[in-house]
C-alpha cells in the first residue's frame, strides 16, 4: 500500500474548518412540515386537474381477458378508461433495459399478468371517487395460471452477480480444510421474509404536458435517473421534462428507480390530455414498486480452540420475478465482517411471480447481518465464549476478502462503548437467567452493524453575491434525512458565509444532476459535489484579491487564503484579510460563481475498504406464559466518519434501529401459496413497529476520523442502523428464553411452537 | 353523484360546500378545499397520518364521510398555530425536537398530540406512547416525537423542559 498517494491530511482538516457542519441545527424545513405547508406531491392541484386511479391484478400469473370498460365509462365523471387496447404505446419497450438501475415495467402495453397487484387498467375521472368507482365497475376476467411462489416454487438458478452487480460468489481460502480443523463447528439455515418499504407517503404523480413537454411532481429519489427513463419511454428530449420532488414522504429504496404506476400516471394524461394525478392505494404499495425479496441463508462455521474463526460459509438463496433481476445481495456482508482464513459466499436466484424486488433500505446487509449475527453468536455460545468477546476475538484488522486496509474503523470503539453503556459486562453467560420484577423472561444480545460507504456522481452550481449571501443548487432530493438541512451547512462552510445567509435549492431535475439519494451516500454525493463548487468560487474570488494591488491580500497567492464567516483571510495571519463584498464590488460584480462535481474515485476505492460500522446491545423481554415479546432496550454505538448534524444522524440511527426491530419481530408480508396474492397487503397486517412498541433507543455516536473515503470524510448513516440491530434482538431472544429463532421475524408461536422451551 | 350541501366549520372559518355522499372527509379536505397538510397513508384507518378533530376528537379523515361532518367544527394542521403564525406548543415541539424526518405523519401526530395534552396535561411517556400508538411514523423510530410531545406539555404546563443529554 505504500505506492498510493496519501491524501494531504492537513489540507483536508483546514478545508473542514467551519462553524455549520458538526453544529445540531434544526431542520431548515421544519417550520413547513409542522404547519402542513410541505408540498409533497399529491399536495398538488393544478386547474383541470382529474383523477386517475388504477386497477390492480387479482391474480399472479396469466392474461386479463375481459374488462367491462363501458360499465365503468357510463359511470357519471369517468372519463376515459386506458387499458393495453388503447393506451399509448411506448416508444421503447417498458422491458427494454440500458443499465442495471432500471426497473422493468408493466404499464399496459399487453394483456399479461405478471403479479398480483399489477396494474391492469387505469381509470381516469373528474374525480377520485368516480375514478374510484370506475375501477369497481371493471370487473375483470382473467386466464389464469398456476402461481409459483416462494424459495421452493421453481428451480434455483446460478447467478454471476448480486446487487448492483457485486459478483455473486466470492471469498478466499478452503472452507472444508478450515472446517475440518476447528475445534467446533456449527451450521443453521436462517429465513427472511419478503418486506415491503411502506414508505408512509404512497408514489403519486401529478403529471402536466404541454405539447412535448412533461412537468411532473413525483417523489424520486434520483431525479437525473427518473428524467433519464422516462425520456426514453415516451422518445423524448430530456431537457424537455421537469421533475419537481421538493419533499418526499420517505423513500427507504423504494422511490429510487422510477416504476411503472409513475410511468402510468404520465400516460394518462397524455392520453386525456389534461393533467393527471395518480395516487397508489397502500395496497398498490406492495408489488409494483418493488420490495426485500425473500432470503433462505445457509450458513457454516468453524473455530478454532481459542475461537479464532476457521472457516466462514454462507450461502443465499433469495426470490425475484421472473420477468426482471433484482437479487438480494445477502452474503456480501460475510466479506467484510470477519477475519477468516476461509471464506466462502455464494447466491443462488429463484423466480416466483411476483413484482420484482429491489434495493430496500440497507439491501444486503439488512439480512444478511441477521443471519450472520445469529450464527455468530451460536457458534460463540458453542465455543464457551462471551458472544462480544468472540467478535473481538475475529476482529477484522483488514478487509478479509481483499486484503485492503479499512479507510477508517472504530468498531472496536462501538463495541467498548456500547457495551459500557448498556451494561454488558453483568450479563450472565448461560439462557434464561434473568428476570424482570413481573416474572418476565429478560435477554440481552449483541450484533455487529455494518454497511459499506458509497458515493455517486453529482455536480453543484454555487453563487456567491456581492451582499454576502449566497445560493447553491444542486438536484440532490431530501426524503426525510435532514439534506435541506446537512447540505446547507456544508455549503455554508464551504463558502464561508453564515448558515442563514445561504440559500439552497434541490429537489429539481432542473438543477445540476444531484445522483442518487440512496446507499446512505446521499450527503457524500451531494456534499462533495457542492464542497467542490464552493471551492471554485473560493478559488475565483481569491485569484480577484490576490492578483489586485489594492486588496490587502494582494500577493498572498491563490492558495494562501481560506474563507472565513464572509471575508478571505491570510492563511498564515487570519487577521489580514477582505470582505466578500468588496473583492466583488471593486471587480464591478454584482456576484460569482463556480462549479464543483463528484463521484467514485477508483484509486481510493482500490486501495482501501470503506465501511461504517457498529455494535447494537437488545434487551427483551418475553413473557414466559405466551411467549410474547418486547424489545425494552437498544444502545446503538456506530462510527461513520464525520458528522454534519448529530441531531439529524441520530435521528437516521433511531429510525434504523426501528427498522431492525420491525425486521425482527414483525415485518412479514405473507403470500398465499395458491394463488400467490399478498394476505396482507396493508398497513393494518403488515405489522410495521408503532409508537408502543418502542423501546428506550440511544444512538451513541463514536468519533472517527476518515481521511481517505471523500473530500468530507463523511460515510454515511441511513442505513446501518437495520444492520446488527435485528442480529442482537434475535440473539437477545435466545438469551431470554434458550430457544435459537431461525426464521424472521420471530413471533410468539415461534416460541411457543416447541411447548416446554418457555 | 346526488350532492348535499354542507355547513361546517373549518379552522375558524365558516364553510359551505356540496358534495357526494361517498366522499371521505380527508378528500374533501384534500382535493376540495386544498388543504393538503392531513396526509393519505394506508385509507384503511391505520396509520394516523389524516388525523384531524372534529368537535375536539381526534378522528381519522379517511375513516369519516364529509357529509357525517356537516354541521361540525373542525381543526386541521393549518389551523393549528395561532392567528399571528405563532406556533402551537406542539408544533414548536415537533419542530424544536426534530419529532420528524420527512414529515409526512407529522400533521397527523401533530393533531393528534394537541389532543392527547389537552385530554391530559401531563402525560407520562408510556401515557404518550400509547396516546398515539394509532399513529405510524416510518422514520423518527418516534423517539423524538415523545420528546417533542413532553416539551409541549411542558411548554404548556410552564414546567421545565430538559432535553435528555443526548
Ligand atoms: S390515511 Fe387515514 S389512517 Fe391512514
Ligand atoms: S417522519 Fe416520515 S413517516 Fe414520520
Amino acid at each position: 500500500m505504500s505506492d498510493i498517494t496519501m491524501p494531504n491530511v492537513a489540507a483536508i482538516e483546514r478545508s473542514r474548518h467551519g462553524s455549520s457542519i458538526g453544529q445540531p441545527v434544526t431542520r431548515r424545513e421544519g417550520h413547513l412540515k409542522v404547519t402542513g405547508q410541505a408540498g409533497y406531491a399529491a399536495d398538488y392541484n393544478p386547474p383541470g386537474l382529474l383523477h386517475a386511479v388504477m386497477a390492480v391484478s387479482g391474480i399472479s400469473r396469466g392474461r386479463v381477458t375481459h374488462l367491462d370498460v363501458a360499465a365503468a365509462e357510463a359511470h357519471p365523471g369517468v372519463v376515459k378508461v386506458m387499458t393495453p387496447a388503447n393506451a399509448p404505446k411506448l416508444a421503447k419497450s417498458p422491458d427494454d433495459k440500458d443499465h442495471g438501475f432500471m426497473f422493468r415495467m408493466n404499464v399496459l402495453q399487453n394483456d399479461s399478468v405478471r403479479f398480483a397487484n399489477q396494474p391492469i387498467a387505469v381509470v381516469i375521472a373528474e374525480t377520485l371517487e368516480a375514478a374510484t368507482e370506475g375501477v369497481a365497475l371493471l370487473r375483470p376476467r382473467y386466464a389464469e395460471e398456476p402461481a409459483r411462489i416462494g424459495l421452493d416454487g421453481s428451480a434455483a438458478f446460478a447467478l454471476q452477480a448480486v446487487g448492483a452487480g457485486a459478483p455473486a460468489k466470492g471469498g478466499i481460502g478452503d472452507i472444508e480444510a478450515g472446517l475440518a480443523e476447528a475445534a467446533t463447528r456449527f451450521e443453521a439455515t436462517y429465513e427472511t421474509p419478503a418486506q415491503y418499504h411502506n414508505p408512509l407517503e404512497p408514489h403519486a404523480t401529478v403529471a402536466e404536458w404541454d405539447g412535448d413537454k412533461l412537468v411532473l411532481h413525483t417523489p424520486s429519489q434520483g431525479l437525473t435517473m427518473a428524467q433519464g427513463r422516462i425520456a426514453g419511454l415516451f422518445g423524448i428530449d430530456p431537457a424537455n421534462i421537469l421533475i419537481k420532488s421538493p419533499f418526499l414522504g420517505g423513500g427507504f429504496g423504494a422511490k429510487g428507480l422510477f416504476s411503472g404506476p409513475q410511468v402510468l400516471g404520465i400516460m394518462a394524461a397524455r392520453f386525456v390530455g389534461r393533467p393527471v394525478k395518480l395516487v397508489l392505494r397502500r395496497e398498490q404499495m406492495f408489488g409494483p414498486v418493488g420490495h426485500r425479496g425473500e432470503t433462505r441463508q445457509t450458513l457454516r462455521l468453524g473455530a478454532d480452540s481459542t475461537g479464532g474463526l476457521t472457516a466462514l460459509e454462507h450461502n443465499t438463496l433469495t426470490t425475484t420475478s421472473f420477468y426482471d433481476d433484482f437479487f438480494e445481495p445477502a452474503g456480501t456482508t460475510s466479506r467484510h465482517l470477519y477475519a477468516s482464513p476461509a471464506i466462502a459466499t455464494s447466491h443462488e436466484g429463484v423466480r416466483a411471480d411476483i413484482g420484482t424486488p429491489i434495493f430496500m433500505r440497507a439491501p444486503g446487509e439488512a439480512p444478511g447481518s441477521a443471519a450472520l449475527e445469529c450464527a455468530i453468536d451460536e457458534l460463540a455460545v458453542k465455543a464457551g465464549m462471551d458472544p462480544l468477546d468472540f467478535r473481538l476475538r475475529n476482529y477484522a484488522e483488514i478487509e478479509p476478502i481483499t486484503g485492503k486496509p479499512f479507510s477508517s474503523k472504530a468498531l472496536r470503539q462501538c463495541y467498548a462503548q456500547g457495551a459500557a453503556r448498556f451494561g454488558w459486562a453483568s450479563r450472565p453467560r448461560a439462557p434464561r437467567q434473568m428476570r424482570d420484577d413481573d416474572g418476565l423472561l429478560v435477554g440481552w444480545g449483541v450484533g455487529t452493524a455494518t454497511f459499506p460507504a458509497m458515493i455517486f456522481p453529482s455536480e453543484a452550481r454555487a453563487v456567491l453575491r456581492v451582499d454576502g449571501s449566497a445560493r447553491v443548487e444542486i438536484g440532490a432530493q431530501d426524503m426525510g434525512q435532514g439534506a435541506w438541512t446537512s447540505l446547507a451547512q456544508i455549503a455554508a462552510d464551504g463558502l464561508g458565509v453564515d448558515y442563514d445567509k445561504l440559500d439552497l435549492e434541490i429537489g429539481s431535475s432542473a438543477l445540476p444532476t444531484g445522483g442518487i439519494a440512496g446507499g446512505s451516500a446521499g450527503t457524500a454525493t451531494a456534499g462533495s459535489a457542492i464542497h467542490h463548487a464552493a471551492a471554485d468560487v473560493i478559488k475565483k474570488l481569491a485569484a480577484l484579491a490576490t492578483s489586485d494591488e489594492r486588496s490587502p491580500l494582494f500577493g498572498a497567492g491563490n492558495s494562501g487564503v481560506v474563507p472565513r464567516d464572509g471575508r478571505l483571510v491570510r492563511q498564515d495571519d487570519e487577521s489580514r484579510g477582505e470582505s466578500y463584498a468588496s473583492i466583488l464590488a471593486r471587480a464591478g460584480l454584482a456576484e460569482i460563481d463556480g462549479k464543483g462535481s463528484a463521484g467514485p474515485n477508483p484509486s481510493m476505492q482500490e486501495s482501501y475498504a470503506m465501511h461504517s460500522h457498529g455494535a447494537v446491545f437488545a434487551e427483551v423481554k418475553v413473557d414466559p406464559d405466551f411467549g410474547q415479546i418486547r424489545v425494552t432496550r437498544l444502545v446503538g454505538a456506530f462510527a461513520a466518519g464525520r458528522i454534519i448534524n448529530p441531531r439529524m444522524v441520530r435521528s437516521q440511527y433511531y429510525g434504523g434501529m426501528i427498522w431492525g426491530v420491525g425486521f425482527a419481530l414483525h415485518e412479514h408480508a405473507a403470500a398465499d401459496p395458491r394463488s400467490g396474492r399478498l394476505m396482507n397487503a396493508n398497513l393494518a397486517e403488515y405489522h410495521v413497529p408503532v409508537n408502543a412498541d418502542v423501546p428506550l433507543i440511544e444512538a451513541i455516536l463514536v468519533e472517527e476520523h476518515d481521511p481517505h473515503v471523500n473530500v468530507l470524510g463523511l460515510k454515511g448513516v441511513g442505513e446501518i442502523g437495520i444492520t446488527g440491530t435485528v442480529g442482537a434482538i434475535a440473539n437477545a431472544v435466545w438469551h431470554a428464553t434458550g430457544v435459537r429463532a431461525r426464521a424472521f421475524p420471530i413471533t410468539l408461536d415461534t416460541l411457543l411452537e416447541r411447548p416446554g422451551d418457555i | 353523484m346526488a350532492k348535499t350541501l354542507i355547513e361546517l366549520t373549518i379552522n375558524g372559518e365558516q364553510a359551505e360546500a356540496l358534495v357526494e355522499s361517498r366522499t371521505l372527509l380527508i378528500h374533501f379536505l384534500r382535493e376540495q378545499m386544498n388543504l393538503t397538510g392531513a396526509h393519505i397513508g394506508c385509507d384503511t384507518g391505520h396509520c394516523g397520518a389524516c388525523t384531524v378533530e372534529i368537535d375536539g376528537m381526534s378522528v381519522k379523515s379517511c375513516m369519516t364521510f364529509a357529509v357525517q361532518a356537516a354541521g361540525a367544527q373542525i381543526t386541521t394542521i393549518e389551523g393549528i398555530a395561532g392567528a399571528d403564525g405563532t406556533l402551537s406548543a406542539v408544533q414548536e415541539g415537533f419542530r424544536m425536537m426534530h419529532g420528524l424526518q420527512c414529515g409526512y405523519c407529522t400533521p397527523g401526530m401533530i393533531l393528534r398530540a394537541h389532543r392527547l395534552l389537552l385530554e391530559n396535561p401531563a402525560p407520562t411517556e408510556s401515557e404518550i406512547r400509547y396516546g398515539i400508538a394509532g399513529n405510524l411514523c416510518r422514520c423518527t423510530g418516534y423517539v423524538n416525537i415523545v420528546k417533542a410531545i413532553q416539551y409541549a406539555a411542558a411548554k404548556i404546563n410552564g414546567t421545565p423542559f430538559q432535553e435528555a443529554a443526548e
